[in-house]
């Protein structure tokens, strides 16, 4: 292949070989092909680690590896990838932290970890999509889920959700922060 | 833990961020300060592509704006910002039966009284609307009662791990018989077992009190209540030891120098097939190690591989003898 950018454009494949490859194709490809996945990474990890408490940092470096991997070469297929990152984590982690005896019984299964998600990915279909959203609606603090929906579902401005529910811009603010990060833990992480 | 700073706290700036560019006074600054931040770790970039797609996503929610009648709906309201696909959406998610809802529909209560059970075996999690989580052991039943200032769990019968998100205006009470625990902001386990009652405190505070309210004791993390009969005692563990102890909330059973005996009653509780111990001598050999909580093959494998005993299935029993 010529080496110019103008073919390294034009011949950019979905799946990518990772030339031509822009930040914002790198960034598109994550949210598409990786954050679906993360409910059955959580599971995935808690059930080889033995403190549930490391499992939300476990998961970051997981991300952190597989987009830096990505931004050098997009890997295909991605399922895969992404689980045999996260299994090497682990076992690097175990690695260091003396953790052996007990949990190795425990990891036997961890030569499995393909068959463990089969059958397709909650992805896409907007209606299912509809539904999981009204289910993460449903599970927010009460006032954050207040602010939500006047935001999201009314399209209130800050300043009339402010009138309405009687308090300071700044904790519509607050709130609307706070829904922010619950709606994403529950759209990507809710089983 | 992680190579880089607490995941809780990059997804919390992420959060941030991501809200603050949604405010009119967002600027030219605060997008180079954002780029800034984004450039410093590939920590911050995924947690912000995650919850700006999250947040993005949420514009769907509008398809639920007001009555999915067929007719367009108010241009004030709707089509200023929202693509037709919305109502297309809308009018999908009526004939899936999600209905559709106007703001004030999700605003009023809840209905507040639920039953939950697990059979043998069986585990569920629930998630409540003031985002604290009950985890059900096998063969367990709860009840949850929400109303107004009152938050109740009564456990009526196995075992539970609550993860509370306290409210000093609403504390979270669980009724275990003639006992009650009052969250003051916490995760504990409670499992009731005949006329056992324990308790396990793995983060905050909780106050053991008798139905009548008076106080008997407070609990803070490490401290594991027993109470059977009249006697309660408190002991303290380790984090370690009450992490492998809770270790059914991922399916494991985990054992430290444990006799065969009580490997076999914990196992029990979970399969219909039940493991008898015939001699004594095999009751109080020990064992260590983790096993799946519904294999009952993975400890008979065991007894007869490493422990050289005899394992025979008599109908609905597994016994085990040398």
């Amino acid at each position: 292949m010529a080496e110019t950018p103008e073919s390294n454009r034009e011949n950019a494949d979905p799946h990518g070989s990772g030339a031509g490859m822009t930040a914002s194709d790198v960034n598109a490809w994550f949210v598409r092909e990786v954050l679906p996945l993360e409910a059955g990474l959580i599971r995935f990890l808690s059930r080889r680690w033995r403190n549930k408490k490391d499992v939300e940092d476990l998961l970051q470096d997981v991300y952190m590896r597989v987009y830096e991997a990505a931004q050098k070469e997009m890997p295909h297929p991605v399922r895969p990838f992404v689980f045999t990152v996260a299994r090497n984590l682990l076992i690097n982690r175990s690695r260091r932290e003396h953790v052996v005896a007990i949990q190795s019984v425990a990891d036997v299964d961890l030569l499995n970890v393909f068959d463990e998600e089969p059958g397709p990915e909650r992805n896409v279909m907007a209606r299912e999509e509809l539904v999981r959203l009204q289910e993460a609606l449903d599970q927010l603090p009460p006032r954050a889920r207040e602010a939500v929906i006047y935001r999201k579902i009314e399209g209130l401005s800050r300043r009339e959700i402010a009138s309405r529910m009687g308090i300071a811009e700044q904790t519509v603010n607050r709130h609307l922060t706070d829904g922010m990060y619950a709606v994403a833990e529950l759209l990507w992480g809710k089983p | 833990m992680s190579e880089t700073a607490n995941a809780h706290d990059v997804k919390a700036l992420a959060a941030d961020w991501r809200d603050r560019k949604d405010r009119e006074d967002w600027s030219a600054e605060d997008q180079a300060a954002l780029d800034a931040w984004l450039a410093q770790s590939s920590a911050h970039m995924v947690a912000y592509l995650r919850v700006d797609a999250a947040w993005t996503r949420a514009d769907r929610l509008s398809a639920l704006r007001g009555n999915p009648t067929p007719q367009r709906p108010a241009p004030t309201s709707s089509s200023r910002r929202t693509p037709p696909m919305l109502f297309r959406m809308a009018a999908a998610a009526l004939v899936l039966g999600v209905a559709g809802y106007a703001a004030s529909d999700y605003l009023k209560p809840k209905p507040v009284a639920h039953t939950y059970a697990t059979a043998i075996g069986g585990s569920e999690t629930i998630r409540l609307s003031d985002g604290s989580r009950i985890e059900l052991n096998t063969d367990t039943v709860l009840r949850t009662e929400f109303r107004g200032n009152r938050r109740f769990v009564a456990l009526e019968k196995g075992e539970a791990y609550f993860d509370i998100v306290h409210d000093a205006q609403r504390p979270l009470i669980v009724q275990v018989g003639r006992q009650r625990i009052v969250d003051l902001g916490t995760q504990f386990s409670v499992h009731r077992d005949e006329g056992r009652l324990e308790v396990k405190l793995v983060e905050g505070r909780a106050q053991f009190e008798s139905a009548s309210g008076k106080k008997l004791a407070v609990l803070t993390p490490g401290d594991v209540l027993v109470k059977r009969g009249p006697a309660l005692i408190v002991t303290r563990k380790s984090e370690r030891v009450l992490s492998d102890e809770l270790s059914w909330r991922r399916g494991m059973l985990t054992f430290l120098h444990t006799p065969l005996s009580e490997v076999a009653h914990e196992l029990n509780r979970y399969n219909r097939q039940k493991i008898v111990i015939a001699d004594a001598s095999v009751a109080r050999l020990t064992m260590n190690g983790a096993i799946p909580a519904t294999s009952v093959s993975a400890f008979t494998n065991t007894a007869r591989d490493v422990f050289g005993l005899k394992v025979e299935t008599r109908g609905n029993d597994i016994v085990i003898s040398h």
